[in-house]
């Protein structure tokens, strides 16, 4: 997946400014920066959520925006916070969504067996029939992922995953999204607030600040004491643990 | 549950039969009394199947326009859409003084599909945060187009023909004057065939696009499909509210919100909520009897009061009657629902 030049303005104002990068297949890559940096719209604008003023996203060597709806939705899946939690589904209601651009609202012996296989991987079996506006918000984000793996997609474009959770849930969905690309081989990209998790668990980091890209890298590259302070303008200090740089920031 | 309430709608429809003004007894239909045929014909089973389309169709409307719209408070009452069919009415009462049945239905549909789009996209482009200001809008809204249709009225003395239109009944249904109604049944049966994507766009735009559904396309079909549902009820029997409201809630209550598992279940019961208010209308003061919509009227706002203070005692968890000690029995209707599907 290519992005080139992409551009998006409210009100005259670029909010995403010409920005290029490449997502890695097969890698974490996470996208952090400050509030109001561009990072979510970027994601939008690469899920085909949002609609770029200029530039382009090349999905497979062709144009996102040429790309049929549902032949899209069997090869990326995008997460955002904005979904109707109100709705009275049932776990297993919900994750049957994912086979919807495979085979509309008739489930096959195959679709029922993905969600089956999605539903054992996220640890939801005893949550099955129950319904999502009763569950912890743990539990329903993983419901929402384990959808997700049963739209059975190479890409998955997370918007901030960890949102709304407390530090057990959030670090749990941070091991759920590394399990997404090592066991399932999936791409995963994710707009992240915490930049220990992303520091942690990604393996490609690209940091924006106002709309433009300020740094792109592997993990090491990216979360330097220099990069960081320029990137938030406070100070950091940088400690190795597990052989990865995790940051203090005050 | 769903047996059931085919078995309680079925004996219902039965007894509907043989309540009126002037006895029919079975045995003498058997008989081949001539008469006693004329009025079953003309009258009774127009009667009985326009309560039956009504109940389905209104209950089926409000049903689509709380998913589409991702709020329990709104229906065909509370959207506006019974008051845009009633002006399409009174359009027509002014400009085609001779129109037909259908001339008039022509009218209601493109009115209601109007009142209700600008009605949704007023509600989209505002974005309220409070789930209770979205049918209150509607409610005004639909006041002012009902103030609108009122003024028009008194204007060209047209009051007395269009209060037909203004408050429901069933009393005019005879052959050759309701069969408009019957349009309930297709349009019922498409609402079902797109039950999922219902459901995916009632779970919102960037839900909808991530499964590569079209979310304007199926919200501006849902929407059509409803206000269609509504012109085509409220032409033939005039306005009746509530059971878009109460009838798609409770049975949420129990079913949960899949469409394909709750929509036969919906319809069933507002047949029945409307058939027990019609024969409730019938007896009370025979051999006059009431206007259904002022049986409606209070028997809904008490069913709505209740659930209004049941949400707010037991919080919008506890929606499903009986908590936590149900759960099991709820698990257990949601494995038929999975059942039906496959």
């Amino acid at each position: 997946m290519i992005i080139e030049k992409l551009t998006k303005k409210y009100d005259g104002k670029a909010v995403v400014d010409s920005v290029s990068f490449e997502i890695p297949k097969g890698k974490v890559l996470s996208l952090i920066g400050p509030n109001g940096a561009g990072k979510s719209t970027v994601m939008g604008m690469i899920s085909r959520l949002i609609a770029q003023d200029a530039g382009l996203v090349a999905f497979d060597g062709k144009d996102i925006a040429k790309w049929k709806s549902k032949e899209l939705a069997k090869r990326l899946a995008i997460l955002t916070q904005t979904n109707n939690i109100q709705m009275k589904l049932t776990v297993r209601e919900l994750v049957a969504f994912g086979r919807f651009p495979y085979s509309g609202g008739r489930l096959n012996e195959e679709d029922e067996e993905l969600i089956d296989k999605a539903i054992e991987y996220m640890e939801l079996e005893e949550f099955e029939d129950r319904f999502i506006d009763e569950l912890s918000g743990g539990q329903r984000q993983r419901a929402y992922i384990a959808m997700v793996i049963a739209q059975d997609t190479e890409y998955v474009l997370l918007d901030e995953p960890t949102n709304n959770l407390d530090i057990y849930h959030a670090t749990n969905m941070m091991k759920i999204v590394r399990r997404l690309c090592d066991e399932l081989g999936k791409t995963v990209v994710l707009v992240l607030h915490e930049i220990n998790y992303a520091a942690f668990y990604s393996d490609y980091i690209c940091a924006f600040v106002d709309g433009r890209i300020a740094k792109f890298g592997t993990v090491e590259e990216v979360m330097t004491k220099e990069n960081l302070s320029e990137i938030y303008h406070v100070d950091f200090e940088i400690l190795e643990i597990e052989g990865k740089p995790l940051s203090i920031y005050y | 549950m769903t047996l059931i309430l085919a078995v309680c709608l079925f004996v219902l429809s039965g007894a509907s039969l043989f309540v009126g003004v002037i006895d029919i007894e079975p045995a003498s239909l058997m008989t081949g009394d001539a008469r006693q045929w004329e009025i079953f014909i003309l009258s009774r089973l127009p009667r009985l199947l326009a309560i039956l389309c009504t109940g389905v169709g209104m209950s089926v409307a409000g049903l689509i326009m709380q998913q589409l719209c991702m709020n329990k408070f709104v229906s065909p009452t509370t959207g506006a859409t019974i008051s845009s069919a009633q002006f399409g009415i009174l359009l027509a009462l002014l400009f085609m003084p001779g129109s037909t049945l259908w001339g008039r239905a022509v009218f209601a549909f493109i009115t209601a599909i109007l009142g209700t789009w600008i009605f949704v996209w007023f509600i989209q482009r505002i974005r309220f945060k409070d789930v209770v200001m979205v049918p209150l809008v509607g409610i005004m809204f639909g006041n002012v187009i009902g103030g609108v249709t009122n003024y028009l009225a008194y204007k060209y003395e047209m009051t007395q023909a269009l209060s037909t239109w203004l408050v429901g009944h069933f009393s005019l249904v005879i052959k050759g004057r309701y069969e408009i109604v019957w349009l309930v049944v297709p349009l019922v049966i498409l609402a079902f065939l797109f039950a999922n994507h219902f459901n995916i766009v009632g779970m919102g735009k960037d839900f909808s696009k991530n499964l590569g559904v079209h979310y304007n396309f199926v919200l501006i079909m849902g929407l059509t499909i409803a206000a269609m549902i509504t012109a085509s009820v409220v032409v033939v029997v005039g306005s009746i509210s509530y059971i878009g409201l109460i009838v798609p809630n409770v049975v949420a209550m129990f079913k949960g919100d899949k469409i394909r598992g709750t929509l036969v279940d919906t319809a069933l019961f507002g047949a029945i909520f409307v058939l027990v208010c019609d024969m409730i209308g019938r007896v009370v003061i025979m051999p006059y009897e009431l206007p259904i919509e002022l049986i409606i009227g209070i028997l809904g706002s008490i069913i709505f009061i209740a659930l209004l203070l049941y949400r707010l005692q037991h919080g919008r968890k506890a929606v499903r009657l009986g908590g936590a000690g149900t759960s099991g029995c709820a698990a257990a209707v949601s494995h038929v629902g999975g059942g039906e599907e496959k």
